[in-house]
């Protein structure tokens, strides 16, 4: 099959299936209550492409195929294309976005059941894979940019989902002006680089990019990581994606965990030869990768919104991610990419199954003449014993804990093991913040198996915290639903062993690395010139992140286990004090933007620059009007009092005009 | 076919459609004959746009150039002079596709006096027209000022409450400018003339050919750029500009935002430029800075304005400031950057006036505290707005990102700005854009519907639809597709910045052939003089040469 044609597929269904969903039933209201139709047209709009990028993935003959539609803008120097490029790298992104992306829609036509802007919740879906297509698939920057903002927008639409509330639209405006601040910063970066190689596409930037004076370079890559830290929820830009757990679950999953806040990773891996030039960047972005993690775990441990508790679980492992990028490991990175789409997308499908069961909970307590005021279907204070109602979410939510937690073999556990493996291997090799980023990542790992445990535990184990729990039951989500749970849950099972160690398997046969590694032909490169780790160190190595993961899991079962209920928060809360509180305040971040940046802006304008446009500016011409004319009321006597103004400038002009012929000659 | 009738159909067919209106009974045949008048210009002026062809050079004689002359004495080379070249091929189409939109979004906006107000409407794009088309600079002063009175009653009769001070605001500004510039513009064709042997000339391409001495260039350059710079408008001169709007009906306010501020920006592009190349460099980054400053503050005043209107105001105020910046980075990115944001701000800020105006026809009210939850109420006019506020605020895929990002990405490479600080200044633009944009929408249709009346409004009718649809397809064309257009303006942008870099170079080299002072003449070999330090130079300059020591570049 012609792979230009498939490509233009892949790009062009999901933005067809968007403005069939989204453009037609503004004008055929009897369209938006189709739901089977819509449902099944999106769906296919993602699903088909991912049959072909099965297709291409397949036949992938190592060359990458760079198609060119047509010139979006050119003048002087620039000159860009819609051209997209597929290569290893774009081909496992691809894989992963419109395989999971399938699956979360197949999902979101159950979850969504009976929503009046199911329609438009679909066209936004269909409108995401679009311009997460033009993302990954670009072959250069300004696309790559289209599909960046594209994808911010459609967050933003997603996460103002329900609008009627007014606090999800300003979470939806959080994350567009957040993501902003980042865009700025990745605009910079693009023209820095066009000024320094006067080209933007990848062909141009690869070959030259890395030449750029070190300097310069220097601050192209900062910048473009400053833009990443906003897709991709990084210190200092992370408070928008907390916020965003607004939006409908199965977008939580899709956009906020699997596929747009890894945007950030891609775009360093696309151009990791230039990343590698500057190392002192390179430990910025494992730092704070490293401190981002750090923190985002201890806040999660505070949670007791299941998805809150998910969603800075996903900072935590973005940042874990970021560790890979800072010390050269990219495709370690990409390959935690792949593995973290499964399990937190399977995470946030469980939570979801889990909030619908508890509305329901909910709803029965209502009708049964509860005052349900105060009631969150999504605090996990009042879940608990979830597991005998709802097996298929209790098992799939279990396994991918367990995954993300890092239990020996399941596929967090190989991506996990491969990043702290590898900042070990820079430290061994002489770069200390190697070090600093391996002990960080590794405590980070064993608070990441506790609070997951936690979540687990107080979500489905011991006994229903719910008001008249014997009476009224939670149910089981269609099939719909759990299908697609079972789907995400297994690859989460097997999704490691495209990366499976070279030290278990032997030789270097690690199959990601081949396929995505620059010795091996492929786009994304890496940290040259280790020192070799001895084998016993390395066996080691593998030994302790399974302990850590095994003993922070256990610790996590341990202090909720059955019957402990909530006790061992209180524990925590009295002997930590302060330190707790401060993680429940999120480290006071978000105060501070608001009360000093948002504030200071804000305040500024008003009680500022408002007052001196109307007096000192504005002032300033009304003397002078003043000066010529009274002011009154009736047109007839403005014309005269406009006329005079006219003759008077008239005779200033004139005499103007003279002054200055006279000065000529 | 004579296309050269064309242009001057293009320009005086709406002025026939005035006159003809004044002779209509009723409200209805008014309304529908100035419909009639701007729809017939509109299809008049694709016939511009299909004959116009850009791979002809307009170096020495625009497009369908029409002229008429000889009705002054000899010697002096005044005449009816209208064409179409690159830089204004996009603009006439803006203002004849803006005509019937306008008269559309009036239709029942404007209650009393529809004989005056559409006749005042269709003499207003004779002149915006006008002063797009012409070639010889007297006419162009003449359109200029056509302009100025039929906008100074169409706010002052059918504006707000303080529509009397608004009128008269817009009026004195202006006018301090043009007349300004007419003193510019008749030193400027005597001294041409006298140089060329003429007396008098005002022919764009006569004025074109002739090298300013430095010093002159600089206060010539000044009384243009003010008058432009009052037009555009620039920080600190944009007061008028909230009170215009917010008097103004929404026609008026289309028109205002879509056009008539591109006058200013179109003269600076002009004018200013090609005739003055080193006093527009000299004072480029001074400008830029201005311009910097309108981008920033004029979105932290849109983000405090509870008035819809005058947000979108304030926010013409800062992507204006693009369009400033783009022209005054002297390259080719830049510039063909500012050409097509100009259309594109005309666009999308057109938009955002007439749908704030639907609002007011509805709700008599532009206060945002009085709207709240309107998506549930008004879905398609939300979607309109939605789509709107993203063109606005440069989302990549919609018209507005193009410019924006033409002009940044060309300032930044920019030799004349050199400033890294002052681009990545104006690139924070971007954000704060999405804050004021976001926050419009945010207060205005998000939401529980607070208030009954808003429960009950009606959506858009079909004809605000088919006001508005034409404008909604061509942020997405011009988004995604905008190379077609960009085809149009460059050779005319690359014609322009030829122009200018030569003749920064051949004023350069007068001045060191006759050099004015032992001093002086050092300095300024290779690089343009500051504009402070060249302004004892412009004195001294003024007062020693005469025009005829001006010579010709070729």
């Amino acid at each position: 099959m012609d792979s230009e044609l498939l490509v233009r597929l892949i790009l062009l269904l999901p933005l067809a299936g968007a403005l069939f969903s989204g453009v037609l039933p503004l004008f055929l209201p009897q369209l938006r209550t189709s739901e089977g139709l819509i449902g099944t047209v999106s769906t296919a709009a993602v699903a088909l492409p991912f049959a072909f990028a099965v297709y291409l993935f397949a036949t992938f003959s190592g060359d990458p195929i760079i198609t060119s539609y047509f010139t979006w803008m050119a003048a002087g120097d620039l000159s860009i294309d819609f051209a997209y490029r597929i290569d290893e790298l774009s081909l496992i992104m691809l894989l992963v976005v419109t395989g999971v992306g399938s699956v979360i829609h197949w999902y979101s036509t159950g979850y969504m059941h009976g929503d009046s802007g199911f329609w438009r919740f679909f066209a936004y879906l269909n409108l995401f894979i679009f311009a997460m297509l033009n993302l990954i698939l670009a072959n250069n920057l300004p696309v790559l940019f289209l599909g960046w903002e594209g994808v911010g927008l459609c967050s933003y639409l997603l996460i103002g989902f329900w609008y009627t509330d007014l606090s999800n639209s300003a979470a939806a405006n959080k994350a567009f002006i957040v993501n902003r601040v980042g865009d700025f910063a990745f605009l910079l970066a693009m023209f820095f680089l066009f000024r320094e190689v006067g080209a933007l596409d990848f062909g141009t930037l690869l070959a030259e990019g890395p030449g750029i004076d070190t300097t310069v370079l220097g601050f192209i890559v900062l910048l473009l990581f400053i833009g990443a830290t906003g897709k991709s929820a990084q210190l200092p830009l992370f408070v928008w994606l907390p916020d965003a757990m607004a939006g409908p679950t199965p977008v939580s999953a899709l956009i906020h965990a699997a596929t747009m806040v890894t945007s950030g990773l891609y775009l360093l891996a696309r151009l990791s030869p230039m990343v590698l030039e500057v190392p002192h960047i390179m430990m910025i972005i494992g730092i704070v990768g490293a401190i981002t993690a750090l923190m985002a775990a201890t806040i999660a441990m505070t949670q007791n919104d299941i998805k809150k508790v998910l969603a800075y679980s996903t900072v935590s492992q973005l940042g874990f991610m970021f560790m890979a990028a800072g010390v050269g490991a990219f495709f370690v990175a990409i390959f935690h990419v792949v593995t973290h789409a499964f399990f937190k997308g399977c995470l946030f499908l469980c939570s979801g199954s889990v909030i619908h069961s508890m509305e329901h909970v909910e709803h029965d307590l209502e009708a049964k003449g509860h005052n349900m005021a105060g009631f969150d279907p999504q605090d996990m204070r009042t879940m608990g014993g979830l597991k005998d109602y709802m097996p298929s979410t209790r098992w799939t939510y279990l396994i991918s804990t367990l995954a993300i937690a890092g239990i020996p073999l399941l596929a967090g556990f190989f991506s996990k093991d491969e990043i702290l493996f590898k900042s070990f291997e820079l430290g061994y090799s002489g770069a200390f913040y190697g070090y600093v980023v391996w002990g960080i990542a590794a405590v980070t790992a064993l608070l990441t198996a506790f609070y997951m445990l936690r979540s687990y535990m107080l979500t489905f184990e011991g006994e229903p915290r719910w008001p008249d729990a014997d009476t009224v039951h939670p149910h089981e989500s269609p099939a719909s639903m759990t299908i697609p749970l079972w789907i995400l849950a297994g690859l989460s099972i097997v999704g490691g062993y495209i990366g499976l160690p070279a030290v278990i398997q032997g030789g270097d046969l690690n199959w990601i690395h081949h396929f995505l590694g620059e010795p091996y032909g492929g786009p994304v490169h890496e940290l040259k010139d280790l020192a070799t780790v001895p084998l016993a160190l390395k066996w080691g190595l593998v030994g302790l992140g399974s302990l850590i993961a095994i003993v922070g899991a256990y610790i996590g079962y341990r202090a909720y286990r059955p019957g402990q209920a909530m006790a061992y928060d209180t524990a925590l809360q009295n002997r930590l004090g302060g330190l707790y509180t401060f993680w429940d305040a999120k480290y006071h971040i978000d105060d501070f933007y608001n009360e000093v940046i948002v504030d200071g802006l804000m305040d500024t304008s008003k009680k500022v620059l408002q007052p001196m446009d109307a007096t000192l500016i504005d002032g300033v011409v009304n003397g002078v009007a003043a000066l010529s004319q009274s002011v009154s009321n009736g047109v007839s006597r403005i014309q005269t009092g406009l006329i005079q103004n006219y003759a008077l400038m008239l005779v200033l002009g004139v005499v103007l005009v003279l002054g200055l012929m006279m000065v000529g000659a | 076919m004579d296309f050269a009738a064309l242009t001057s159909l293009v320009i005086f067919l709406p002025l026939l459609g005035a006159l003809a209106l004044l002779a209509l009974p009723s409200a209805e045949s008014i309304k529908w004959t100035a419909l009639g008048t701007t729809l017939l210009t509109f299809v008049a002026s694709i016939g511009l746009f299909m004959g116009y062809d850009p791979s002809v050079s307009t170096a020495e004689m625009p497009q369908m150039a029409h002229v008429v002359g000889g009705w002054f004495p000899d010697g002096v080379d005044v005449k009816y002079f209208v064409g179409i070249d690159g830089l204004n091929i996009l603009l006439v189409l803006l203002t004849t596709l803006l005509g019937p939109i306008v008269v559309l979004s009036s239709w029942y906006y404007i209650e009393r006096n529809h004989k005056g107000y559409y006749a005042l409407l269709l003499l207003l794009q004779t002149g915006v027209t006008g002063v797009f088309m012409a070639f010889d600079l007297v006419l162009f002063y003449v359109f200029f000022e056509l302009t100025l009175i039929p906008m100074y009653f169409i706010i002052g009769i059918w504006g707000g409450e303080d529509r009397i001070y608004a009128a008269i605001k817009f009026v004195l500004y202006t006018l301090v400018g043009s007349l300004l510039m007419l003193a510019g513009v008749l030193f400027l064709g005597y001294a041409a003339g006298s140089a060329q042997g003429i007396g008098f000339t005002t022919d764009w391409y006569n004025l074109i050919d002739y090298t300013i001495p430095l010093g002159t260039q600089t206060w010539l350059f000044f009384v243009f750029a003010l008058a432009f710079a009052i037009k555009v408008p620039l920080f600190p001169l944009h007061t008028w500009l909230p009170d215009a709007h917010v008097q103004a009906p929404t026609g008026g306010s289309v028109i205002l935002a879509g056009v008539l501020l591109k006058m200013g920006t179109y003269g600076l592009i002009r004018f200013c430029l090609p005739f003055f190349p080193n006093a527009a460099q000299s004072a480029a980054v001074l400008i830029a800075v201005l311009a910097v400053i309108g981008i920033i503050y004029g979105a932290l005043l849109a983000r405090v304005q509870p008035d819809a209107k005058k947000l979108v105001a304030y926010s013409s105020v800062s992507h204006l400031g693009f369009v400033v910046l783009g022209i005054f980075a002297f390259t080719t990115e830049a510039m063909q950057g500012a050409v097509i944001q100009m259309i594109n701000h005309g666009i999308s800020t057109g938009a955002l006036f007439l749908l704030v105006g639907m609002l007011y026809e509805r709700r008599h009210t532009r206060l945002m505290e009085d709207y709240g939850g309107l998506a549930s109420s008004v879905p398609v006019l939300t979607t309109f707005m939605i789509l709107s506020v993203l063109a606005s605020a440069g989302l990549p895929g919609l018209n507005g990102f193009v410019g924006e990002f033409m002009i940044l990405l060309g300032s930044f490479k920019s030799t004349v700005l050199d400033s890294t600080t002052l681009v990545a200044l104006a690139t924070s633009g971007v954000i704060l854009a999405a804050v004021y944009l976001l926050h419009m929408v945010y207060n205005t249709f998000f939401g529980e519907l607070t208030h009954t009346e808003n429960a009950e409004m009606t959506d858009m009718t079909m004809r605000e639809f088919v006001l508005m649809a034409p404008l909604a397809i061509l942020m997405l064309v011009m988004g995604f597709y905008p190379q077609p257009f960009l085809n149009q303006t460059q050779p005319t942008t690359d014609f322009l910045l030829e122009t200018i870099e030569a003749k920064h170079i051949a004023a350069i080299e007068a001045e060191q052939e006759v050099p004015v002072s032992a001093v002086h003449s050092e300095d300024t070999e290779a690089e343009p003089a500051p504009l402070f330090d060249s302004m004892p130079t412009a004195l001294r300059t003024a007062a020693s040469s005469s025009p005829a020591s001006l010579s010709p570049t070729r």
